[in-house]
């Protein structure tokens, strides 16, 4: 689903402000009927990561944190079966997930004689029965199955797209006869830099409208939608330095981007939403 | 400019030569200062020759010239000074030659109303030059002396030359054998490149960790690279805006680069980066633009590369400014070089630099050693034209190659003594030599020059010594050292005569470019001056007293007209001159020069092959190989060089996947039995390896015999599919031999001094790899069981999966909207779903199958609680017993059979899950209690461990009735382990009476 800015800044703009709930993601898909879920999805998800990371630090001061668990305590104090947290969150617009985080690590510090492990904390977040209070508990496991953003579920969720899009791939490569390199390989030869796969012969991939074909050598697969932000910080991190190290590569954006995006092919960064049809193999007959 | 005064006494060499000394450097270096030929000062009280003025053109006539006696002397003395090189530069010459030639008009002085008659008498007093037609005359004459070089410059030249109607006028023959020499011209071929760069590749032998002495360095690099390119990037994109500066721009951000190189090691590979990148992007063309050649030519040329070359081309013309900066440019850096020399200038690092000048120095070392074929005229007439023209392209690329590196020295070697200011005198001139002649050379640059003289390399040496010069600063040449070499490099101008053509002797289009590059440095400006005119020495006698190869390179005619033209990009000026004439217009300067590229392809020629004998071989029998080659064709010795090379290396790679990769399997194994002997306590890594070191390195001592068995197997079949096939057997079989001895010798030279360095990293490596195995997560490592090959994988992906069931966890946990719910059999499907993608494992991770495993126990908790909203009438709400108890039997077959990682199932005792329960009224135990016992049956849960859990669970604090319930649970579920599924309710539970509870179900 390739989308021109423009179609991608309407979307983007009835996303502002909206909690990543299930309902919000309902209202969304009927908003928007023609785009496919999965783009939808992986559109809001990178908006509201944007916003939360904007306004990060404005629920990490001390007096936010205290105010919260105060809110909290009186909360459940009044009944510890209403979703205090997770109303909490949505209130102060604020992730569920990332609000049980705040919460239960202040309530550590109260009951814990040291302060709490980054890894205790993660360990407790994946597995609400280990938080030592039952109704805290029952309050962070309520934020995290209700947050589409953030959340140890919704990490493994997104882990998972991945890794099933690099499956895909691998079979395509395989069901084309390219050879290639994947990541584990590249890794196990010491290479600092590992694209999902380098081919060992080079492909041409043909546009139509255009005369000439684009060199491939490298392939990155990424399951979610190629909006400015993340282009530009894959740019920096993961497709030049392949480029400086392996020449002209293919990304594959297989929920779709930001068409005006795709501005380096000349260059030897090619963007597409799919695995290319029109691949050009070196012959290897003497002609 | 040129002054007939001057000429009129001339006599002899001598007195020529002091009156060019003083009048065409005069004019040389002012044309070098100033591109376009400057305007004549009109003091000089005769007329002269304009070439400027948008007047019209004055016709020529040779009946009016006068004074032609003089003038045919004047022109004979001119050009035998031209032909015997007395002039410092020949094309310097031509270009005035020509200026005369394309003059429009004469510019009078105050007092010029006397005309002269055309048939006026020669008398000795009268000035020459006094008319158009003088000038002209004389043009043609010195043209016509120089018919051979002119016949050598490029087609366009010639053709313009050979329609002007002034020579055809003055020299019909002239004209006639120019227009020959036009249509008898080959059209240059030129391969064009791809505009914008490509980086140098990542190959692991020299890039990855092993490569660096820290895990640090070897990240600090691996950010270097990016950012090296991110500049690069960024100055192809900027440097061609107005008012864009690189150091602006960039510098912070070199600095910033250059500073995190701490270690010695990272510049080392930084400047190897650096100087490849440099080598790809500007040994074209002059540098004139971002050109390179791409990694793939097939795949271009597949595409009609050639074509879109085309295009490229025209547009390149379109949009770059035709300026070489007229016949004498200063040196500078066009193109991709400007960053490569911004770069260095805002680094401003003397690390770098200096490390710079290192690798510039051993790669120019390398290139100019190389052993490039030597053509034999005589013999193997069978030679292909094929090999033919890959030597000349050979050739090209290391002298193009060469050109750049040792300009880049120059400009780094030169650069703290180069400034703005004029020369040093007097004493701080003396102050400055003592202080400067005691500084080693860089590069011994007059031992090359006097190696290459020797050998007869002279061609390949020269172009690049010159442009290593042409970077010296004024103290330079005043050094003994380089005054050394300015001697060597006169006498060898001097001697490059072009009209003697002695057999053996230099090829005429070899002596051409030495005479260009050499006239081009001669006016340099930090050169001084009377160099070339004081130089005292045996002028006529050049000789090169040594025992010099019988066929030096100098022989070999390797230079072509593209190469002179690549080289020397000033030459194009003359067409310049000729192409303004024809256009009639002066009032634009640039006029159309067309741009030469070169047909060469970036090959990298970095491995020196068979420049020495190999050092530990045998004299003798290197000696008979040596004398074998001899009488060979070249490309036989090339093949078995190469094959040797190849051979050998993969020798060494051979020996690391078998020999090394077994003694690697034996330490797995024996580190594997410490493991299981010892357990968990390995005790002291270091020691551990040492161990190991012990027991396998001696090992490595199979490694010679077995290199030299598989050089023994692999070598001759190689010789023989390279070599023609008309090859005689003896031949053939020496050439097997040799090839297989080389490589033998190569590979185990390295073999022996590295085999056990070898041994030990890969152990290292190996044991370290295990050691982690054995840590925390070894979930994600053993044999996993895959689905069938019959299986098409269309099962439901993971990812969907997780995210359904997390869909029901938060609808069941809420909140909800009232008109929220599941019906029974999505949930029945759900659960299917999870069956089939757990049996089709395509797409399954090891991280999505433990949450599925722990989404499935939270599913059956809400299962057993009855929490799950059901969609239905609004009366009913909830599953059914029978479909839950049907649900539950699904989930339980899922984890005994399906899941092949750990299932959580602790968790469906966990506190929390449990007391779900106590939110339902009326509290249903039974369904727990079944799961329980079916849990138990299917020795999924050990009794004990459910029992531990229960007694856990007593300790969290519960209402007082729910704490009751559970304790009844308990005892029940400890009592009674057959138990038929009873249904059970919280009033049963309270009076606990077995025989009820029986009754009830």
């Amino acid at each position: 689903m390739i989308l021109t800015k423009a179609q991608y800044d309407e979307i983007a703009q009835c996303l502002v402000s909206v909690p990543p709930t299930r309902q919000s993601l309902r209202k969304l898909k009927q908003r928007f009927p023609s785009q496919s879920q999965a783009t939808l999805l992986s559109i809001f998800s990178q908006e509201y990561q944007k916003h939360i990371k904007r306004t990060h630090a404005k629920h990490h001061t001390s007096e936010a944190i205290e105010s919260y668990y105060q809110r909290y305590l009186n909360g459940v104090v009044k009944n510890g079966a209403a979703p205090v947290l997770l109303d909490l969150a949505n209130e102060v617009d604020y992730a569920p997930s990332l609000m049980a985080r705040l919460i239960l690590e202040r309530f550590l510090q109260e009951h814990e004689e040291t302060p709490p492990s980054k890894s205790v904390i993660n360990s407790m977040l994946r597995d609400p029965s280990q938080i030592p209070d039952g109704v805290l508990a029952n309050q962070v496991y309520q934020c995290i199955v209700n947050d589409c953003c953030y959340g140890p579920l919704v990490d493994c969720i997104k882990h998972a797209i991945g890794h099933e899009h690099e499956v895909l791939l691998r079979d395509m490569l395989l069901e084309k006869n390219l050879s290639f390199l994947d990541e584990d390989q590249l890794r196990a030869k010491g290479y600092d830099k590992t694209p999902d796969f380098i081919l060992q012969v080079p492909v041409v991939m043909l546009c139509p409208l255009a005369v000439e074909g684009h060199i491939i050598h490298w392939i990155e697969s990424k399951a979610s939608f190629g909006d400015e932000c993340s282009h530009h910080a894959y740019l920096h991190d993961q497709f030049w330095s392949y480029w400086n190290r392996f020449g002209p590569g293919l990304v594959i954006y297989w929920y779709g981007f930001i068409q005006e995006l795709d501005c380096n092919r000349e260059r030897g960064i090619l963007l597409k939403a799919c695995f290319p049809t029109n691949i050009v193999t070196l012959c290897h007959s003497v002609a | 400019m040129f002054e007939d005064r001057n000429l009129r006494k001339t006599c002899g060499y001598s007195a020529g030569r002091s009156l060019l000394a003083g009048s065409t450097q005069l004019r040389s270096k002012q044309l070098q200062q100033s591109p376009t030929p400057t305007c004549p000062t009109p003091e000089l009280g005769s007329p002269l020759p304009s070439r400027t003025g948008g007047l019209t053109d004055e016709p020529a006539d040779p009946a009016r010239v006068s004074s032609r006696q003089r003038l045919e002397l004047v022109a004979l003395v001119y050009s035998s000074c031209i032909a015997e090189n007395l002039v410092p530069n020949l094309f310097l010459e031509l270009f005035f030659v020509f200026q005369l030639l394309t003059a429009r008009r004469m510019m009078t002085a105050k007092d010029n109303d006397f005309e002269l008659s055309p048939g006026a008498l020669d008398n000795l007093e009268s000035p020459l030059f006094q008319s158009i037609h003088d000038c002209v005359f004389f043009a043609v004459q010195v043209l016509e002396c120089h018919f051979q070089v002119l016949s050598n410059l490029d087609k366009g030249t010639l053709k313009l030359l050979a329609e002007n109607e002034r020579l055809l006028c003055f020299s019909p023959a002239l004209q006639g054998r120019l227009r020959a020499a036009y249509e008898g011209s080959v059209a240059k071929v030129s391969l064009v490149m791809p505009p914008s760069a490509q980086a140098v590749s990542f190959q692991p032998e020299t890039d990855n960790r092993a490569n660096f002495s820290t895990d640090r360095a070897f990240h600090t690099f691996k950010k270097q690279r990016d950012v090296f390119y991110e500049v690069l990037r960024e100055w192809e994109d900027h440097h061609e805006e107005p008012g864009w500066d690189f150091e602006k721009g960039l510098g912070s951000r070199i600095r910033a680069m250059m500073g995190q190189l701490s270690a010695a090691c990272s510049h080392s590979h930084f400047v190897r980066l650096f100087q490849k990148q440099l080598l790809q992007m500007c040994q074209s063309p002059g540098g004139a633009g971002g050109t390179v050649l791409g990694e793939a030519p097939d795949v271009l040329s597949m595409l009609g590369a050639d074509k879109l070359g085309r295009l490229w081309r025209l547009q390149e013309r379109l949009v770059t400014p035709q300026s070489s900066g007229g016949p004498c440019p200063p040196p500078t850096f066009p193109g991709c070089q400007g960053f490569f020399r911004d770069f260095i200038l805002s680094a401003s690092s003397f690390q770098f630099n200096q490390h710079l000048m290192d690798s510039l120095s051993l790669k120019i070392r390398e290139l100019n050693g190389l052993a490039l074929p030597q053509h034999e005229p005589s013999d193997e007439d069978g030679e292909s034209d094929v090999d033919w023209q890959g030597e000349r392209r050979q050739f090209a690329v290391v002298l193009l190659s060469l050109r750049l590196l040792a300009k880049f020295l120059g400009f780094v070697a030169f650069l703290p003594y180069r400034g703005p200011e004029p020369p040093p005198t007097g004493e701080l001139q003396d102050s400055i030599l003592a202080l400067r002649s005691q500084v080693p050379p860089v590069l011994d640059v007059r031992t090359l020059l006097q190696q290459g003289l020797q050998a007869r390399r002279a061609v390949l040496t020269v172009p690049w010594l010159v442009e290593f010069l042409s970077f010296a600063d004024h103290v330079v040449p005043l050094l003994d050292y380089y005054r050394g070499i300015f001697t060597l490099l006169l006498r060898l101008h001097r001697s490059l005569v072009l009209s003697q053509d002695n057999e053996g002797k230099m090829c005429f289009l070899n002596k051409l470019l030495l005479l260009a590059v050499l006239g081009w440095l001669f006016q340099i400006p930090t050169v001084p001056e009377d160099l070339f005119f004081l130089e005292e020495g045996p002028s006529d006698a050049f000789e090169m007293d040594t025992v010099a190869p019988e066929h030096g390179l100098d022989s070999v005619p390797v230079v072509d007209q593209q190469l002179l033209y690549t080289c020397c990009p000033y030459i194009g000026e003359l067409r310049k001159l000729l192409a303004l004439w024809v256009s009639g217009s002066s009032g634009r300067s640039g006029g159309f020069v067309r741009k030469i590229t070169p047909t060469t392809t970036t090959t990298t020629t970095s491995s020196s092959l068979g420049t020495q004998p190999p050092q530990t071989s045998q004299g003798l029998q290197a000696q008979l190989a040596q004398a074998f080659f001899h009488n060979q064709p070249p490309s036989l010795r090339r093949t078995v060089e190469f094959v040797a090379e190849r051979i050998g290396s993969n020798c060494v790679k051979h020996i690391k996947a078998t020999l090394v990769a077994d003694l690697v399997r034996q330490a797995e194994s024996l580190l594997q039995e410490q493991l299981l002997t010892q357990g968990e306590e390995v005790g002291d890594p270091a020691q551990l390896l040492e161990i190991l070191y012990s027991r396998l390195c001696p090992h490595g001592a199979q490694a010679l015999a077995l290199g030299r068995e598989f050089c023994q197997r692999k070598s001759p079949g190689a010789v023989r599919a390279l070599l023609p096939e008309e090859t005689p057997a003896a031949v053939l079989s020496s050439a097997e031999n040799i090839a297989v001895g080389l490589a033998t010798e190569k590979a185990c030279a390295w073999l022996s001094a590295n085999i056990t360095a070898l041994i030990r990293r890969e152990v290292k490596a190996a044991v370290s790899r295990t050691l982690r195995a054995q840590g925390p997560e070894p979930a994600a490592r053993g044999e996993r069981r895959g689905c069938s090959g019959a299986c098409e994988h269309h099962a439901p992906l993971p990812s969907h999966l997780i995210s359904e069931i997390k869909d029901v966890l938060s609808l069941a946990v809420g909140p909800r909207d009232s008109d929220e719910g599941v019906s029974p059999e999505h949930l029945e499907q759900l659960v299917g779903q999870l069956g089939q993608t757990l049996q089709c494992r395509q797409f399954l991770c090891p991280p999505a199958e433990q949450h599925l495993a722990k989404c499935s126990v939270e599913l059956a908790s809400l299962l057993v609680a009855d929490q799950i909203p059901i969609l239905g009438p609004p009366a009913q709400h909830r599953l059914e017993r029978g479909q839950a108890r049907r649900l539950l039997h699904m989930l339980l077959s899922l984890w005994k059979e399906d899941f092949q990682g750990p299932v959580p199932l602790q968790l469906l005792l966990s506190p929390r899950n449990v007391g779900l329960l106590a939110d339902t009224r009326p509290r249903e135990w039974d369904l727990l209690l079944f799961l329980l016992r079916e849990l138990v049956e299917k020795g999924l849960m050990g009794r004990m461990e459910i029992e531990a859990c229960l007694g856990s669970l007593h300790q969290a604090q519960w209402p007082r009735d729910f704490a009751e319930e559970l304790a009844t649970l308990s005892s029940l579920f400890l009592a009674e382990p057959h138990l038929p599924e009873p249904q059970l309710r919280a009033c049963e539970l309270v009076q606990p009476n077995r025989g009820t509870v029986l009754a009830q179900s």
